[in-house]
């Protein structure tokens, strides 16, 4: 489904990713975990289109796409979703107009109906539930005013009416408490098919006892230093990360 | 010849100047008047942001009667939908009985053309015309000896006057290169509640320019809303000027909508004479191409107590010129005054432009007074938020646009015209096929 060929980036003139590269199969769960400043958001960012990285080197295959040629948005359209790390608020765009317009961007794209706001408050009424979120959400604006857990909350219900080919989520634990965790993670577990994948970024395991990876690998300094099954998480969180930094170092 | 000279010229052909009744006297004080102060420049402290030397270079002859040829149909863009609201066209300056509906009101209040009341209230008309809006301004004194036609409402006391009242005046071809002067003067009595839309809109592309005079006496305890929606054609100018005043506890609420028009301008000017009294003033401009549009207000803080509130926004695209000129002036008497005024101001084109000119003046020790003004560009993060939601590039930027402009919208408390503004600014922002 995703193929990363050592893929290099920067912001301004400092280089954050240094050759990556990662194939993610339909039906997977991939974590991507290591200590702050790695890369890890940069990476998930950069599948996901955002223009404040510029793209140096390597390739990134999407469904058989250039995925590198195509705008955010097209992305978004061909089934890539990123729950964002500080999701942005937007006051003055009602979740349920954001909701909605997202949702027939992407069915239109896919060659489907759009929704009328009726039918799709019939389709919100079901999503809400997966996140266990109340109605009233709807008519908030956009993650304004929202707490750290609704924010988190409100990105899972977005994936849930999206419903994505291949899910990055982005330090989607953090700041969250035990109960938003679980509700988070569920929503995810939810969603997961044999068509679909997952990426899920985290610096902590906490979030992999819920969303159980079938790969771990660990980003240090732009690179993937190490990758394994899923008891790479457990032996980080014992280890933590600095025995596998100072290998990354000392090659730097 | 210079202006000033022309447009004598153009009075004395059309009125007699010897006339003794009050209103002659009071037209041809007014042309006096403009005569010596002219149109103004750039130096005037008060025009320093707008020129208006593309109206004062040309000779707008007042538009001369003719009969109209739109229909209701035609004017349906126009009235929000409302066929239950009382409604007054005027056609090119001219009132239109036959597109108009108003005489049915339920309760015991007045609302007349000019040609009514000089029949029907001549001594109310006499006393109160000119005497909030003296002609010492150069367009105030030109729509003085100029008006041809207007409305008034008198509102008595304890009277709530429940159904909107909507002006509508609209300019076809036959305005072409002509001016037409429209005037309004309300008079709501105490206790009184009036709502009034008066919207500007024109059919077809003609130049012409619209000068427009509202008069609005805000009685003891009593509430006018006010609102304006300029959509005057894109080959037009629009010079508006409403001046109010307040009794105790009174409320008034002027809001601007303006979209149309090469160059406007807007004054909305308000006196606080009675304690307690709440003023509300605010606005949306969206400009886009090389349109110009200047709001001005001025609240002048007289007695205790009073409270102000403005907000005014901008939406500037292309290479539009956007300025406002915010004065609150606090008399030494006026304790206890309660100012706010805020104006944000949204760059969407590369060669767009804003002057933003708050001015405080203070002369009471105990008051509140604060003002704010914020210029931006869109928002790149929640940009790239929306297109990571499958919104694409012109789609989320109509939408942020959109959102930039719905606080001050959600200010507007008459539903109806809430969402047909919302619809018009949505028309502006999204392409039809997105929307």
């Amino acid at each position: 489904m995703l193929k990363i060929d050592n893929l290099t980036a920067n912001v301004g003139d400092t280089q954050i990713l240094k050759g990556i590269s990662l194939n993610v199969n339909a039906g997977e769960v991939h974590a991507i975990m290591g200590p702050n400043g790695s890369g890890k958001s940069t990476l998930a960012q950069v599948i996901a289109g955002h223009p404040g990285y510029e793209v140096t080197g390597g390739t990134v295959t999407y469904e058989g796409r250039n995925l590198l040629e195509m705008d955010a948005e097209l992305r978004a359209q061909a089934g890539i979703f990123l729950a964002f790390q500080y999701p942005v608020e937007i006051p003055g765009v009602s979740n349920a107009y954001f909701l909605r317009a997202a949702y027939n961007e992407v069915h239109k794209a896919r060659g489907e109906e759009e929704v009328d706001p009726m039918e799709f408050l019939d389709l919100m009424t079901q999503k809400l539930k997966i996140v266990e979120m109340d109605e009233a959400m709807l008519q908030r604006s956009v993650n304004f005013g929202f707490s750290g857990g609704e924010k988190k909350r409100n990105e899972i219900l977005q994936m849930a009416v999206l419903e994505p080919q291949l899910a990055i989520l982005d330090e989607t634990d953090s700041g969250l408490d035990i109960d938003a965790l679980r509700i988070v993670a569920e929503g995810v577990n939810k969603l997961k098919r044999p068509d679909r994948a997952t990426i899920v970024v985290t610096h902590y395991q906490r979030l992999l006892n819920y969303i159980v990876p079938d790969f771990v690998h660990v980003l240090a300094q732009g690179r993937i230093v190490r990758s394994g099954g899923p008891e790479l998480a457990l032996e980080l969180e014992a280890r933590g990360y600095d025995w596998l930094l100072e290998p990354a170092e000392a090659t730097a | 010849m210079s202006p000033n000279v022309t447009y004598r010229s153009l009075f004395d052909a059309a009125n007699d100047s010897s006339a003794r009744e009050w209103l002659p006297r009071l037209k041809a004080a007014a042309i006096a008047q403009f005569e010596t102060v002219g149109f103004p420049t750039t130096r005037d402290e008060d025009w320093h942001f707008t020129s208006v030397s593309p109206i004062a270079e040309r000779t707008f002859r007042p538009v001369r009667p003719a009969a109209s040829t739109l229909t209701a149909a035609s004017l349906a863009p126009f009235t929000c939908e409302r066929d239950d609201w009382h409604l007054l066209v005027f056609v090119n300056g001219r009132f239109e009985p036959a597109l108009s509906s108003f005489a049915q009101l339920d309760v015991e209040a007045q609302v007349m053309t000019f040609s009514e009341a000089l029949k029907e209230a001549p001594e109310l008309l006499a006393e109160r015309l000119g005497a909030l809006a003296p002609a010492a301004q150069a367009f105030t004194a030109l729509n003085t000896a100029f008006m041809a036609d207007g409305v008034v409402i008198h509102v008595p006391q304890d009277v709530v006057l429940d159904t909107p009242v909507h002006i509508l005046y609209v300019a076809d071809a036959h305005a072409a290169n002509a001016s037409q002067h429209p005037r309004t003067l309300v008079i709501a009595d105490r206790g009184a509640r009036l709502t009034l839309i008066e919207t500007f809109a024109s059919i077809g592309g003609a130049s012409y320019f619209t000068n427009h005079v509202a008069e609005v006496m805000v009685g003891d305890g009593a509430r006018v809303d006010h609102y304006k929606v300029q959509r005057e054609g894109a080959n037009a100018f629009h010079v508006g000027t409403t001046q109010a005043t307040q009794g105790r506890d009174s409320v008034y609420h002027a809001f601007s909508f303006a979209i149309g028009a090469q160059l406007s301008r807007t004054n909305v000017y308000s006196k606080l004479l009675g304690p307690n009294a709440e003023v509300r003033l605010n606005g949306l401009y969206a400009l886009e191409e090389a349109q110009h549009a200047d709001h001005q207000t001025f609240v002048e803080h007289i007695a205790p107590g009073c409270s102000s509130r403005e907000l005014y926004k901008g939406i500037l695209d292309g290479t539009s010129h956007g300025v406002f000129n915010g004065k609150v002036y606090v008399h030494p008497e006026a304790q206890q005054t309660d100012g706010k005024q805020t104006n944000h101001t949204l760059l969407l084109g590369e060669g767009a432009r804003v002057d933003t000119k708050p001015q405080l003046e203070i002369f009471a020790d105990d008051v509140k007074c604060t003002h704010g003004a914020t210029v931006g560009r869109m928002d790149e993060m929640a940009l790239f938020y929306l297109k990571s939601r499958g919104i694409g590039g012109e789609r989320a930027r109509a939408l942020l646009t959109y959102a930039f402009a719905a606080d001050v919208l959600e200010l507007i408390e008459l539903e109806p015209l809430k969402v047909a503004l919302e619809a018009l600014l949505f028309e502006r922002f999204i392409p039809p096929d997105a929307a």
